[in-house]
């Protein structure tokens, strides 16, 4: 499956590269010490400037999901699944991704789930899986 | 919310109008934006010397991009205006932009009428590529969208993915069920079959919904809004000048433009989106209630954004959307809140958010022919969807 990417800014590439050591960065407030996405200069909750990216467990669960059937792309022919996954560490902490290995069927809201990095050139995209 | 201005009240709308509305029309993006404009400026009984202020959302978004080719900068010349202000540009709240932007000029002492238009060829490009509209063409090579990245790379790759993810959760939330959203899509079909500019109009039953083509679950083909070609024109007047024209003012008594969450796509609440923020601040500005209001006409870019405006203004409560559009009695002509009496834009065609206030206007005016409702003097238009959102009550005295 091919992808468009990001382009890498200081900002964001913590997010998209943190996979190549296998770690989910998220941006988090030594102020405040609340997680924040996406990644930015600056806490959106308090307005610190004190904000570094962290490693989260990578655990979660699908807030919302969706089967995407059409072929957006020639090489689209199967459905994927399209989600929202919200991290364990975090209430509201979220963001899209796809949910991959096991049938799009078989994908519920509340199912939990762990990420899965799959490398395109240097990003790292954080996919999820079924955590047992 | 509290507001001790409200400026919208020294506005109104004094004329309204529209190109042939088609998929495709034979006529080019300006010549259709002329056309309407040209319709408005006579339907309010104005010249072009009159006008003195021109607005758009969203304006020539890329280069005379078939999402909207026209902005006021190539009209402005084009119609010969002399403008004291104009102003485009996405960046707003939502498709109803061009309205709000155009009464805050009235309201704060530039302009006196101002010439409000949105144009949309859509339907003439995607017969030269069937993806124009796909979410990766908005930037070339990696993508460098603040806001995209986040979903493309995931093949998110047109807003329906979006629109499917705060669906499913609704259905989660709330119970909502796939026979009672697919009321939106009835709804408007029902009346699009007595609106002779609509694009499909032959009749729609719950079988065929649920034989259509699924695009992402639960969102099928006929859950999106149609494409066509098409442009319509606001004309706005200081309401000092509004009692002049041939028609009887339609006052802007309150508008909704707020947004108290992030502008993203994932960030805010998933079933309540801008439109709650929206519709707070527009309530905060007027003693009508929601009960007051006789027709709505509500974006359905999506069908799934017409139920959460349904919400988020109040028309009924947060999570009743489903139950109140079942069997889809209360939302027809006749019922106790017409929505989309045109069509909308699922089977009127995707004219983008003004379509929605000229038929409002033609509603209260009581021009709409076969499909005039009874009469009443309260409409709401909301539109956008996700971050995106706008609204307007309108009345006629
Ligand atoms: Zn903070």
């Amino acid at each position: 499956m091919t992808r468009k990417l990001p382009l890498l800014t200081e900002d964001n590439s913590p997010f998209w590269q943190g996979g190549a050591q296998g770690r989910l960065l998220i941006h988090h407030c030594a102020d405040c010490t609340r997680f924040f996405h996406p990644p930015a200069p600056i806490c959106p909750h308090c307005g610190s400037f004190e904000v570094t990216p962290r490693a989260v467990s990578g655990k979660g669960k699908v807030l919302s999901y969706t089967i995407n059937h059409q072929a957006w792309r020639p090489d689209l022919t199967e459905p994927y699944v399209v989600a929202i996954v919200e991290l364990a560490e975090q209430a509201g902490l979220r963001f899209v991704t796809n949910i991959v290995g096991l049938p799009a069927e078989a994908v519920h809201i509340d199912m939990p789930v762990r990420v899965r990095f799959e490398q395109h050139e240097d990003v790292w995209l954080p996919l999820f899986e079924k955590d047992a | 919310m509290m507001f001790d201005r409200i400026f919208e009240k020294d506005v109104a709308i004094t004329g309204v109008g529209q190109s042939e509305v088609g998929r495709p029309v034979a006529r080019s993006g300006m010549r259709l934006t002329l056309d309407a404009c040209l319709d408005a400026i006579a339907d309010a009984g104005l010249t072009r010397a009159d006008i003195d202020g021109v607005a758009c959302w969203p304006g020539d978004n890329n280069n005379g991009d078939a999402f909207s080719p026209v902005g006021p900068n190539a009209l402005i010349g084009t119609l010969g205006l002399k403008v004291n202000w104009y102003g485009g540009g996405y960046e707003g709240p939502g498709p109803l932009a061009g309205i709000i932007n155009g009464a805050m000029a009235i309201a704060s002492g530039l302009c006196r009428h101002v010439l409000v238009f949105r144009t949309i060829t859509e339907a003439s490009r995607r017969k030269v590529d069937k993806n124009a509209s796909a979410l990766t063409n908005k930037t070339i090579g990696r993508d460098s969208s603040f806001f995209w990245q986040w979903y493309t790379p995931f093949n998110v790759l047109s807003a329906i993915n979006l629109m499917a993810l705060y669906t499913q959760r609704h259905f989660h939330e709330y119970g909502t069920t796939p026979e009672q959203l697919a009321q939106i899509a009835l709804t408007c079909r029902a009346n699009a079959a007595l609106n002779p500019k609509a694009i499909y109009r032959t009749p729609l039953s719950l079988d065929d919904y649920f034989a259509s083509r699924m695009i992402s679950t639960p969102l099928r083909v006929l859950d999106c809004d149609v494409h066509c070609d098409a442009s319509t024109a606001i004309i706005l007047s200081r309401a000092d000048a509004a009692n002049d024209g041939p028609n009887p003012p339609i006052r802007l008594e309150a508008i909704g433009a707020a947004l108290h969450q992030p502008w993203s796509w994932d960030q805010i609440d998933l079933t309540a989106t801008a439109a709650r923020d929206v519709g707070e601040m527009m309530w905060a500005r007027t003693d009508l209630k929601p009960k007051d209001v006789g027709s709505a006409q509500l974006y359905d870019g999506f069908s799934i954004l017409t139920m959460i405006w349904l919400e988020a203004l109040g028309l009924c409560p947060r999570g009743e959307s489903g139950r109140f559009v079942e069997g889809g009695r209360r939302i027809a002509r006749d019922g106790e809140l017409p929505i989309n009496t045109n069509g909308g834009q699922l089977s009127g065609g995707r004219t983008h958010g003004l379509g929605y206030v000229h038929e409002a206007c033609t509603q209260l005016w009581g021009r709409a022919g076969e499909r005039q409702i009874a009469p009443h003097h309260v409409s709401v238009v909301a539109a956008g969807g996700g971050p995106l959102g706008g609204s307007v009550l309108l009345v006629r005295d």
